[in-house]
């Protein structure tokens, strides 16, 4: 069965939420965010630093097709092993504020899980222009799906 | 320099959305719009401006009458702009899922 991630976007408001069910069991989920060779392999990065507890900190640096070199970090808050994650995140050389995440892992059954993830920016202007970043990305990339949406509707 | 009204804010504003729903329903002249809304005729054709700036409306003259009409194909471009950042999620735990599905835990 496929499990759609769902994102609620209220007008007006600071804050978004990322909702994805999982055919994981709920250990699994969250051996995906705290091991760094499986982080490295599904958010394609290099984890050049990861502290997963409270008071802790991480570091991670992605390169683009480009060979460019983008780093983003964050604090962690708070740690509760298969239950939650509460850290900031920040892009490096970017004029984006700092955010504000909470990661909620909820078991559902035996096989599978839940993850939610309640983020908070600086202010409703910040979560817009994230929020439009991929569609701006997605504008300028020829192959993209969207490209081909706008242009028909043109 | 952007001269051109931000779409997100003219969807924003709860009025607009209103206008843009009963408009969707069938086209209708400014004097029936305004009909439809306790505010004023002035302030509803301040509303059907910005509509019509972003495209979301466009005018048709039949007779001496000027009808609106909802441009769906601009609705939908707006509709999408989060579809993106969606689907950029939805690949990564996509992914993740299927990583963790041949893991096998470390004992």
């Amino acid at each position: 069965m496929e499990r759609k991630t769902k994102i609620d976007a209220e007008d007006g408001k600071q804050e978004i939420t990322i909702t994805r069910e999982f055919d994981l069991p709920v250990e699994l989920l969250f051996s995906a965010y705290v091991e760094p060779d499986i982080i490295e392999q599904w958010m394609g990065t290099k984890v050049l630093k990861l502290e997963n507890k409270r008071h802790g900190s991480y570091q991670f640096e992605t390169t683009d097709p480009k060979g460019n070199k983008h780093r983003f970090h964050g604090t962690i808050h708070d740690v509760n092993t298969n239950q939650k994650i509460i850290r900031t995140f920040e892009m490096e050389n970017t004029p984006f504020d700092v955010q504000l995440e909470f990661l909620e892992f909820e078991k559902l059954t035996g096989d599978t899980s839940r993850l939610v993830m309640h983020v908070v920016y600086r202010s409703v202007e910040m979560r817009d222009q994230i929020l439009k970043l991929p569609f701006a990305q997605g504008i300028n990339m020829a192959h993209n799906r969207l490209q081909d949406v706008v242009n028909k509707s043109r | 320099m952007k001269t051109r009204r931000d779409i997100f804010q003219a969807i924003a504003d709860p009025t607009r959305r209103a206008i843009l729903s009963l408009v969707a329903l069938h086209a209708m002249t400014p004097g029936a719009i305004a009909d439809s809304f306790d505010s004023s005729r002035q302030t509803i054709s301040k509303h059907i401006q910005i509509l019509t700036e972003c495209q979301l409306l466009q005018q048709e003259q039949s007779g001496r009458e000027i009808f609106y009409h909802f441009n769906a194909k601009k609705m939908k471009e707006v509709a999408d702009f989060i579809e993106p950042f969606r689907t950029l999620w939805d690949d990564r735990f996509n992914k993740l899922e299927s990583i963790m599905k041949k893991y096998k835990p470390k004992k």
